[in-house]
């Protein structure tokens, strides 16, 4: 079972166990880690679910998606590189010890 | 006018293509749920051709209208394209009406950079320098209201609260605030309706709030940047091409996004408050539901009843055939009280499993900018209202809104107990 880390922004850490082929919104959802409201059930379609990948994963989670996950980024608040919407982030093994943080607020 | 019952037995056996929910007969005594329940079961993506504002397609159920709120590529809500309302008169210059283009009738790019000029003052971030505030008033408010005496809840306490918000976010003189309040309200009416009489005078009024708003835009520009929404666009270096007709378009986007919609959730989480009386006690035992009652009251009462796009190609959408230029209305109403989305929907339920989970902000790229703000006043006065009754009741008929897209009250007689 594959393990996330999320960190809130003041520094908090949360470990969680996940199921592979969740998403890593619903992992957040599933275990009331407080800093992502994931209000569109996981349709790109809120931004509600807003995290910073840790550099050191971008490589496995890849970057955010052309489309709607980048277009809704596009309007999100204090976006940095390794942004992602964390709906948009599928569970699998090679995920096992994910590092996300988490923004200050969801907007 | 015929009654809720009447229009019940109407909604059954009426033929299907003569359903016209827009008409606002229908909204000003809630007879619209048994006409939305037909059409999510019958035909949730459904035509009808004659209506006061033309034909029309409906989409009823929670994850269509998700589907075209986010597929803006074809579901245009541009003001060169029609209207992101179903009344064109509301914000175009047709008929009587004038031309009021603001974001929420724009698509990318200009959307983008006009969204995001505003959006960092109703940032979460940014909120915490209010909520001291918004509690002082909110506190006020109700320390003000009589115990066991009836009064119209609506004007006590929702108009006062949120045109006060209002007034702070703008940073607009407080003693002239129940201006706003009366510009809110005319944008969104057409002569007939009770407010104005004609349509010159609902357009000389429109252009009173322009000129009193470019008066104080000048006294801004001359002042280093503040942190108020006029300021803002004062000095927004994307913001400074901005005509007086767009300006004017921005300022009623922000008026009545920020004022008619939270009052009206206000109003219908006292309404629920004495609806609902279990739910209201179990919330008195347990602050920790604010945080799902807050949701559940938006959801509840969907402030806005519909928006709508103009199709700009065409397409096959759940087996129907959208042609290019149909009018599309997304009935947030409907779709939130879709049974297949949301448990028991008619009912107010005060710890719902994900409450958060509802349309009345819509989806996609014009999510609402100001949910934060109006969760935050909501917020604040759930936690003041249960620190001090024992029972809010509403002791007569509710008076309404006649319109198919403002979801509100004009009159709540509501009696509080100690
Ligand atoms: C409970 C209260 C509110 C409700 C139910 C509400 C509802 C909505 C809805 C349905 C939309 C359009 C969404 C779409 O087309 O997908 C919207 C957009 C918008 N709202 Fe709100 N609103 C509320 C409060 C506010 C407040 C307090 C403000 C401002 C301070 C505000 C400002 C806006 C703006 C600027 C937009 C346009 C966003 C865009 O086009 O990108 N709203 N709102
Ligand atoms: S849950 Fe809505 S964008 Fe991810």
């Amino acid at each position: 079972m594959p393990k996330i880390i999320f960190i809130t922004s003041d520094g908090t850490e949360r470990v969680v166990d996940a199921a592979t082929g969740q998403s890593a919104m619903e992992v957040a959802l599933d275990n009331l880690v407080e800093g992502i409201d994931g209000d569109c059930g996981g349709l790109a379609a809120c931004g509600t679910c807003h995290v910073y990948v840790d550099p050191d994963w971008i490589g496995k989670t890849g970057p955010a998606a052309p489309g709607i996950e980048q277009e809704m980024l596009a309007l999100t608040d204090n976006v940095q590189e390794t942004s992602r919407l964390s709906c948009q982030i599928k569970i699998s093994e090679e995920l096992d010890g994910l590092v996300l943080r988490m923004p200050e607020a969801q907007h | 006018m015929k009654t809720q019952a009447e229009h019940a037995e109407i909604a059954r056996t009426i033929p299907l293509d003569k359903i016209d929910v827009s008409n606002p007969e229908l909204f000003a005594i809630e007879a619209l749920h048994p006409y939305f329940a037909r059409l999510r079961k019958e035909a949730p993506v459904h035509y009808c051709a004659e209506s006061a504002y033309g034909p029309y397609w409906s989409i009823t159920k929670f994850n269509d209208i998700v589907a075209v709120d986010m597929n803006h590529k074809v579901f245009s809500s541009d003001h060169t394209n029609g209207s992101f309302v179903l009344d064109d008169t509301t914000l175009n210059a047709v008929e009587g009406g004038i031309s009021l283009p603001n974001f929420l009738g724009m698509d990318p790019p200009t959307h983008d950079v006009h969204r995001l000029a505003v959006a960092p003052i109703v940032a979460p971030q940014n909120l915490l320098r209010f909520e001291a505030k918004i509690r002082e008033r909110t506190k006020n408010v109700l320390d003000s209201l009589p115990i066991g005496e009836t009064f119209n809840w609506v004007d006590r306490v929702s108009i006062e609260l949120t045109t006060m918000m209002l007034a702070t976010l703008l940073d607009f003189p407080f003693e002239d605030r129940s201006k706003l309040t009366r510009w809110s309200d005319v944008v969104t009416t057409r002569p007939g309706y009770g407010l104005v009489d004609t349509w010159e005078q609902r357009e000389q009024e429109l252009m009173e709030c322009l000129a009193y708003f470019q008066e104080l835009y000048a006294e801004r520009k001359k002042l280093p940047p503040q942190p108020d929404l006029v300021s803002m666009l004062a000095h927004a270096p994307s913001m400074q091409n901005l005509t007086p007709t767009d300006f004017l378009g921005m300022l009623v986007l922000l008026i009545v996004g920020g004022n008619d919609t939270t009052r009206s959730s206000m109003s219908g989480g006292a309404y629920a408050a004495s609806l609902f009386p279990e739910g209201f006690a179990k919330a008195k035992a347990n602050r920790a539901l604010i945080s799902s009652i807050v949701p559940e009251i938006v959801r509840w009462q969907t402030p806005i009843s519909h928006m709508r796009r103009t199709a700009i190609e065409d397409i096959e959408f759940q087996g129907q055939k959208i042609r290019k230029g149909d009018k599309v209305a997304m009935w947030y109403l409907s779709g939130n009280r879709d049974e297949e989305v949301i448990d028991r929907p008619m009912e107010f339920i005060v710890d719902r499993p994900r409450p958060r989970h509802h349309l009345s902000f819509g989806f996609g790229i014009h999510r609402c900018l100001g949910n934060r703000v109006a969760e935050l006043q909501l917020k604040v006065l759930v936690e003041e209202i249960l620190a001090r009754y024992s029972q809010v009741e509403v002791v007569g008929e509710p008076v309404r809104v006649p319109s198919n897209l403002i979801h509100g009250f004009i009159d709540l007689p509501v009696r509080l107990h100690a």
